[in-house]
C-alpha cells in the first residue's frame, strides 16, 4: 500500500520533471528567437521583410542591408588630437608643444562607431580593473582610518540608481570640456564602485599570511601587491574585466546623453539614431542590430565562465 | 612600565599612520574617479534640486519649489503609477520564473545547464538597442509577427497597433523588460542551488520526502539570501527601465508608458529643466532606498 503510494509520487515527480523540461526548451526557443530574427532579418530582401506572413527563413540571402548600412554617414576611421599646452601665470604665457592632429581615412559611419565602442569598452575595462584591484586589495587587507566610512559610502552608492546622477554628470562633463568625447562615458564607468566591491570580496578570500610573509621578506608595498596579491586575485579580475566590457558596451543611457556628433557615436547609439531616421526599414535596422550585438555575443560566449562567476561573486554580500 | 606602554602606543600610532598613507595611495586612482564622477554628481543632484537650473544661465535658488511643482504635476503621478505597475508586475514574475527555470535546468547535465543559462542570458548581452529594434519589428502593425500569430491562432480578429495603443503599450514594454531581466537571476539561482547542503537533501530523500518537500523545506530557506539579492536588483532594474521606452514609445501614447526615468530624461534633456529633473531623481532615489530597506528587513526577519 505505502509502496504503491510511493511509486505514484515518484511517477508524478518524473512526469513533472519531463513536462517542465519540455516547457523550458520551448521558453528557451522563444528567448533565442529575437536574436534569430535579427540575424536572418539582416539578410532578407525587402519583399521578405514586408511580407504579411512572416518569412521564417530568408527565401534568398542578400547583402543589400549591410551595403545600405555601410553607405551611410561616413566618418574618419579615427582622429587623434594633442592640444598645444598653454600655461599662463603671472602675466607670462608659456606655450609647449604644437597641435598634432591625425585623421584617419574616411570610412562608413558604422565602422567608426564600432571602433569607438571597442575603444570605450577596452579602456573602461582596463582602467576599472587596475583601480579596482588596488582599491579592493587595501579595503580587504589593511586597517586604516576612514575605512569603514569609505566602505559604507561604496555600498550606498551601489544601491542608488545610476541614472539619477546623469544630469549633474552632464553639466560636470560640460565644464570639464569632456562632453561629446568618449571619455565622458568611460570615466563614470570607472568610478562606479561595483568593481571595488567585487575585488574586495575576492581579496578577502586570500590568506593574510601570504601578504604578511611577503612584507617580512622586505618587499615594498607595491611589490607585495603586484607580485603576490595580483596573481592570486587574477580570476576575480578576469571576471570583473569581462563584466565591465559587456556592460559598458551596452550602457546605452550614458552614451545617449554624453555623445552627440556623428564621429563620436557608439554602435548602439548609431543604430538608435538610424532608427529615428528610417524607422520602418527593418532590413537596415536588423543589419545594424546584428553589427552591434554579434561581436559582444561572441565575446560573451568565449568568456562565459568568467562572466557567470562575476555575477555570482557580486551577490555574496559582505 | 608606563614608558613602555607609551612607546608601544606611539609605535602603533606610527604604524597606523603608515598604513593609512599607503592605503590611500593605493586607493587614490579609484577615489579620483569615484569622488569626481559618482559622489560629487550625487551631491549635486540633491543640491541642484533646490534651484531653477537650466542651460546657459546661473542657477537661481528657489527652495522647495521644484518639489511643490512636482507633487502638483499630473504627468509625474502618471509616471509614478506606471513605474509602480512595471515594478509590481515584473519583479514577482522575474523572481518566480527564474527560480522555476533554475530548478529545472540545474537537474540537467552540466552542458545543458550552461547552454540554457547562456540562452536566457542572451537578451541581456544583445544590448538594449538591438533588442528594442527587433521587438519593434515584431510588434509592428502590418508585418509584425505578433499580429500574424495572433490572427492565425484566432486570438485577435484584426491587426493591433501594439505599441500605439494605450491599452497594450505598457504590457508590451513589461514583456520585453521581462525577457531582458531574467538572465542574471537565473545564473544566481543556479549557483545557489549548487551550493545547497547536499547531505541535508539526501537525508530528507532517504526519509521519504518528495522532491517538492525537499525543495521547499530544505533548499528554499538556504537560498533566502540569494532571493533577497535578486529582489533588490530586479526592483532597481525595473525602476531604471529606460531604453525600451525611449526607443519604442517615448512615453506615449497619451503618457501610458511614461515612467519616472523617462520623465526625468524628458525634462532634463528635452526641456532643459535640470533642477526639476534632479528633484525627481531625488524622489526616485528615496523610493528605491525605502523599498530596498523594506525588502532587506523582510528578508532578515525570515
Amino acid at each position: 500500500m505505502t509502496n504503491n503510494r510511493l511509486d505514484q509520487i515518484q511517477i508524478r515527480d518524473r512526469i513533472y520533471r519531463y513536462a517542465s523540461a519540455v516547457l523550458v526548451v520551448l521558453v528557451a526557443i522563444a528567448f533565442a528567437f529575437p536574436l534569430y530574427w535579427i540575424i536572418t532579418g539582416s539578410f532578407k530582401t525587402g519583399a521578405d521583410i514586408n511580407a504579411a506572413a512572416p518569412v521564417w527563413f530568408p527565401s534568398e540571402f542578400t547583402q543589400i542591408n549591410y551595403e545600405k548600412l555601410l553607405s551611410r554617414r561616413s566618418a574618419p576611421l579615427f582622429d587623434f588630437t594633442i592640444p598645444a599646452l598653454k600655461i599662463t601665470a603671472f602675466g607670462y604665457t608659456v606655450k609647449l608643444g604644437t597641435v598634432l592632429k591625425i585623421t584617419g581615412p574616411t570610412v562608413p559611419g558604422a565602422i567608426r562607431w564600432l571602433v569607438n565602442t571597442v575603444f570605450m569598452s577596452v579602456a573602461s575595462m582596463l582602467i576599472t580593473c587596475i583601480t579596482a584591484a588596488m582599491a579592493g586589495y587595501v579595503l580587504a587587507k589593511k586597517r586604516f582610518w576612514g575605512r569603514t566610512v569609505l566602505f559604507s559610502l561604496i555600498v550606498c552608492a551601489m544601491a542608488l540608481p545610476k541614472q539619477v546622477i546623469l544630469i549633474p554628470l552632464l553639466r560636470e562633463m560640460n565644464s570639464l570640456h569632456l562632453y561629446d568625447t568618449i571619455w565622458a562615458v568611460i570615466f563614470p564607468i570607472v568610478g562606479w564602485p561595483f568593481g571595488v566591491f567585487l575585488l574586495k570580496q575576492f581579496s578577502e578570500g586570500i590568506p593574510t599570511e601570504m601578504v604578511e610573509a611577503c612584507r617580512i621578506d622586505g618587499a615594498s608595498e607595491w611589490r607585495t601587491f603586484t607580485d603576490v596579491m595580483f596573481p592570486m586575485i587574477k580570476p576575480g579580475v578576469g571576471a570583473l574585466a569581462i563584466f565591465t566590457f559587456i556592460n559598458s558596451w551596452n550602457d546605452y543611457f550614458m552614451q545617449l546623453i554624453m555623445l552627440t556628433s556623428n564621429k563620436n557615436l557608439t554602435i548602439s547609439l548609431g543604430i538608435a539614431t538610424m532608427q529615428g531616421e528610417s524607422s520602418t526599414d527593418y532590413g537596415l535596422l536588423m543589419a545594424g542590430a546584428a553589427l552591434a550585438s554579434i561581436p559582444i555575443i561572441i565575446v560573451f560566449l568565449i568568456f562565459q565562465k568568467y562572466f557567470t562567476k562575476g555575477i555570482t561573486m557580486g551577490a555574496v554580500k559582505g | 612600565m608606563a614608558n613602555k606602554v607609551i612607546t608601544l602606543n606611539t609605535k602603533n600610532r606610527r604604524l597606523m599612520i603608515h598604513e593609512t598613507v599607503t592605503s590611500y595611495l593605493f586607493l587614490a586612482p579609484f577615489l579620483l574617479f569615484f569622488v569626481m564622477f559618482v559622489l560629487y554628481p550625487m551631491f549635486m543632484c540633491v543640491y541642484t534640486s533646490f534651484f531653477d537650473a537650466t542651460m546657459g544661465r546661473e542657477d537661481v535658488f528657489i527652495g522647495f519649489a521644484n518639489y511643490k511643482t512636482l507633487f502638483n504635476d499630473p504627468v509625474f503621478w502618471t509616471a509614478l503609477k506606471n513605474t509602480m505597475v512595471i515594478v509590481i508586475v515584473s519583479v514577482p514574475i522575474t523572481c518566480i520564473f527564474s527560480l522555476w527555470v533554475a530548478t529545472v535546468i540545474s537537474k540537467m547535465p552540466v552542458v545543458a545547464t550552461s547552454a540554457f543559462r547562456c540562452i536566457f542570458y542572451l537578451p541581456v548581452v544583445t544590448g538594449s538597442v538591438a533588442v528594442t529594434v527587433v521587438w519593434k519589428w515584431m510588434f509592428n502593425n502590418y508585418y509584425g509577427i505578433f499580429n500574424y500569430l495572433g490572427q492565425n491562432m484566432g486570438l485577435i480578429d484584426k491587426n493591433i497597433n501594439w505599441l500605439g495603443d494605450e491599452k497594450y503599450a505598457l504590457g508590451c514594454i513589461i514583456l520585453i523588460l521581462l525577457t531582458t531581466s531574467v538572465g542574471q537571476p537565473i545564473v544566481l539561482y543556479v549557483s545557489a542551488l549548487d551550493n545547497v547542503d547536499k547531505s541535508l537533501v539526501e537525508a530528507a530523500e532517504v526519509d521519504g520526502a518528495t522532491e517538492m518537500q525537499a525543495f521547499w523545506k530544505i533548499k528554499w530557506p538556504q537560498m533566502m539570501p540569494t532571493t533577497l539579492y535578486i529582489l533588490v536588483i530586479t526592483t532597481i532594474n525595473s525602476f531604471q527601465c529606460f531604453a525600451l521606452i525611449q526607443l519604442l514609445t517615448s512615453g506615449g501614447p497619451n503618457n501610458s508608458t511614461m515612467t519616472i526615468m523617462y520623465y526625468i530624461y524628458y525634462n532634463a534633456f528635452k526641456l532643459y529643466k535640470y533642477g526639476y529633473g534632479n528633484a525627481m531623481g531625488v524622489i526616485l532615489a528615496i523610493i528605491i532606498a525605502i523599498l530596498s530597506a523594506v525588502q532587506f528587513k523582510a528578508g532578515q526577519e525570515k
